[in-house]
């Protein structure tokens, strides 16, 4: 069963330019809004380009607040319902600020075979935080990818964006570590 | 308009200004490499060669993967008159010396020990076909694949071929589905082009989900033509006008380089209207997901380009028949559209002559886990695993013994030791319980306890479970429960028995091939190692031989 809003053709226009029902942009006049609406320009307005644009909130604002939610499906004229319900479906967005540093372990099958559940574990255990959270002083996110497809060199995490191999608990603490500039964010003794 | 390309003049550009460098020096640029340090040595590379005065004596090229990613990263040097050099674990200090060797004509300390023998099994077992540019062009220039005889199979399908002829061609061929499930890549074609709609579509399905599994990846960053080119030619062969790359968000490099792919190829006119100025066009789109498995299936895949959430729906109607937008799609793996212009430009006989008497070709396998050499391999179908293990990876590191091969990740299964003179082909892995899948290949030593493997992949499908049926949705959070249960020694016989029983139902019941697929990691180690699992039961002594 397909719902009719999911009916937009490939190329849209289902919205004519010119409808001037209700202002252009965002009314708090946030200027990382004008990106959003040059992504939606570039996609037609397209229904089918909604996930493009959840992309583009995400890399504009970090995460997707309600806010920016509702207003996406007020320029793409979708349902909210629909809007929240296709941005929760998939995995890559997040509706929470994210930390200042992070670190992504890998858990594909070749890092699981090397030893990836032991790396997140001490993770864990260092900055009191589950795979998936940020510390309470949002300063550290800690989460886990399902394979990055650089299984030649497992254990692989991500740490602050910078891919580093052949990790052990050690390594990818002194390198977080480091990162943080040695003071973690919820320290052990805070947990 | 500008007039479209001439191939023969690009081509004969390019090695022109390729042979006024006297030394060829290519440096892996995929992923691997930059993680374990390949920018600071392409950035050595190139200012010794700047610093030495050697701008017109050296060409340094950033290259796609040269495969053994477990010694990256890597340096390789075409020298003019003499035979190649491939450097391993090179550091940028390597990097600086590898150019003074040149001003010096004489090899230096500093890269002692870095050569790795070409001849090694890693590179000569290998076959290249669809990876056949990977490590020796640089993927974003259009004039490198092109002087490698790049787009002479669009050129002559458009110019010489009907579009019958071209799918008669690729039925010739016998290539299967790399994605998985084999199907025949031409009845495939053959279904669209027989159908009528408004627009027909060609997607490219680079949704490469499985954990371990970077072949799609590797084919869309480091030959993005190819995939163009042989999206191009299932178009003309079934009469689509629209087309579909759908690719991971996880490979951001993919998707920026098959959208460059798709500009420059705009421009020397191999897409948009009259190709080549022949009355055949097609437009290209990119697509990103957005990190779910199940957008591999192709019915989830669509409902995901059309921007909705990625959920499966019952089949038939097939998307041949009813796809994107009620139109009918032709969805094919990225690897197997990337074999199309060797088999249009060199005939099918040629590519049939590879492979064995049901899997014809090559295929590509990422090869990960307890392996000396680890990295991406392509090899003629019907190798045995044996091979691959023994010669291709170089055995098992660290005095460790080899327990099992794992195949197509979570739908697929494990092949034990006993096992090894399996021929890897779609029929011999599924006759174990197994599948060719897509190509990842997890080989696994003697310390891996198998129901723990067996309880992470059920763990992987719970996860991406999209909810819509009750068998997948609520099955696998069952399953993945008894498996806790059985490894952290807590099960009994009833539990087994339940974790089997439920294993079938979840099989015969889920709606699509995710949930259908998920019991295969437990059936299949159930069926060879049994043991494993009764050993760690609390009633253990009554568990029957």
């Amino acid at each position: 069963m397909v719902s009719a809003h999911a009916q937009a053709t490939p190329t849209g226009q289902r919205r004519a330019a010119s409808s001037g029902d209700h202002e252009a942009g965002h009314p708090s006049g946030d200027e990382r809004f004008a990106i959003i609406d040059k992504a939606l320009t570039r996609g037609r307005y397209a229904q089918d380009h909604l996930i493009e644009v959840l992309h583009v909130a995400q890399d504009v604002f970090g995460y997707l607040s309600p806010d920016v939610l509702h207003y996406l499906a007020r320029e793409l004229r979708l349902p909210p319902s629909m809007v929240f319900g296709v941005a929760t479906f998939y995995h890559l967005f997040s509706f929470d600020p994210p930390g200042a540093h992070s670190c992504t372990v890998c858990t594909g099958t070749a890092c699981f075979v090397k030893g990836a559940d032991e790396i997140v574990g001490s993770l864990q255990e260092t900055y009191g935080v589950p795979p998936g959270t940020t510390t309470a002083d949002g300063n550290f996110t800690l989460s886990t990818a399902r394979c990055l497809g650089s299984c030649g060199m497992a254990p692989v995490v991500v740490v602050d964006g910078e891919v580093r191999g052949h990790q052990t608990s050690g390594a990818t603490l002194e390198a977080v570590g480091a990162a943080l500039g040695d003071t973690p964010g919820g320290s052990p003794e805070d947990a | 308009m500008p007039g479209p390309i001439d191939l023969d003049e690009v081509a004969s550009a390019e090695l022109e200004q390729r042979g006024r460098y006297p030394w060829r020096v290519m440096v892996c640029s995929s992923t691997a490499c930059l993680a374990s340090g390949g920018q600071a040595v392409r950035t050595a590379l190139e200012q010794t060669t700047e610093a030495e005065d050697l701008v017109h004596d050296v060409q340094v090229v950033p290259t796609g993967c040269m495969g053994l990613c477990s010694r990256g990263p890597l340096v390789r040097v075409d020298a003019r008159g003499s035979d190649s050099t491939l450097h391993g674990d090179v550091t940028a200090a390597m990097g600086t010396a590898i150019i003074r060797s040149r001003r010096d004509a004489r090899v230096t300390r500093e890269t002692d020990g870095s050569a790795l023998d070409m001849g090694m099994p890693f590179f000569a077992r290998q076959r290249r076909t669809v990876l056949a540019n990977a490590g020796l062009t640089d993927p974003d220039g259009i004039e490198d694949y092109v002087a490698q005889g790049g787009y002479r199979a669009v050129a002559k399908a458009l110019h010489t071929m009907t579009p019958e002829e071209v799918l008669a061609e690729v039925a010739d061929s016998g290539l299967r589905g790399r994605g998985g499930a084999g199907y025949p890549t031409a009845k495939k074609w053959a279904l669209l082009a027989a159908a009528t709609g408004e627009h027909k579509y060609v997607v490219a399905n680079g949704d490469e989900g499985d954990p371990g599994a970077f072949m799609d990846r590797t084919i869309m960053e480091d030959d993005p033509h190819r995939v163009l080119e042989g999206v191009i030619l299932a178009a003309y062969a079934t009469g689509a006008d629209r087309a579909f790359l759908y690719v991971r968000a996880e490979y951001p490099r993919a998707v920026e380089r098959l959208d460059r792919a798709i500009r420059v190829a705009r421009r020397h006119r191999l897409l948009g209207r009259r190709i080549l100025d022949t009355d055949f066009g097609l437009d290209v789109t990119v697509r990103i997901g957005a990190g779910a498995f199940v957008c591999g299936e192709e019915t989830a895949l669509m409902s995901s380009i059309e921007g909705r959430r990625g959920t499966p729906r019952l089949r038939p109607p097939y998307p041949t028949e009813r796809g994107l937008w009620g139109e009918p799609t032709l969805i094919n793996n990225v690897e197997t559209l990337a074999n199309i212009p060797a088999i249009v430009a060199d005939g099918a006989e040629s590519f049939a002559s590879v492979g064995t008497a049901g899997s014809k070709g090559t295929k590509v396998f990422a090869l990960a886990g307890s392996l000396t050499n680890t990295g991406l391999i392509e090899v003629p179908m019907g190798i045995t695993l044996r091979e691959i293990v023994e010669d291709i990876g170089g055995g098992i590191p660290g005095g460790r013994a080899f327990k099992a091969a794992q195949t197509g990740g979570p739908s697929g299964g494990c092949v034990p030791a006993h096992l090894l003179d399996t021929s890897m082909d779609y029929e011999s892995l599924k006759a174990l319980g197994s599948i060719m899948g897509s190509g990842g290949l997890i080989i696994m030593d003697d310390t891996v306890k198998i129901p723990d493997v067996a309880k992470y992949f059920m763990e992987f499908s719970r996860d991406e479970s999209c909810g819509k049926c009750v068998p997948c949705r609520a099955g696998t959070v069952q399953l993945h429960g008894l498996l806790g249960r059985i490894s952290d020694g807590q099960g009994t016989r009833r539990d087994l028995d339940q974790l089997e029983s439920l294993c079938r139902t979840v099989r015969e019941t889920s709606l699509c091939g995710l949930g259908q697929a998920a019991p295969n990691p437990v059936l299949s180690t159930l069926e060879h190692f049994r043991s494993e699992y009764t050993d760690l039961l609390t009633d253990q002594e009554s568990s029957d031989a």
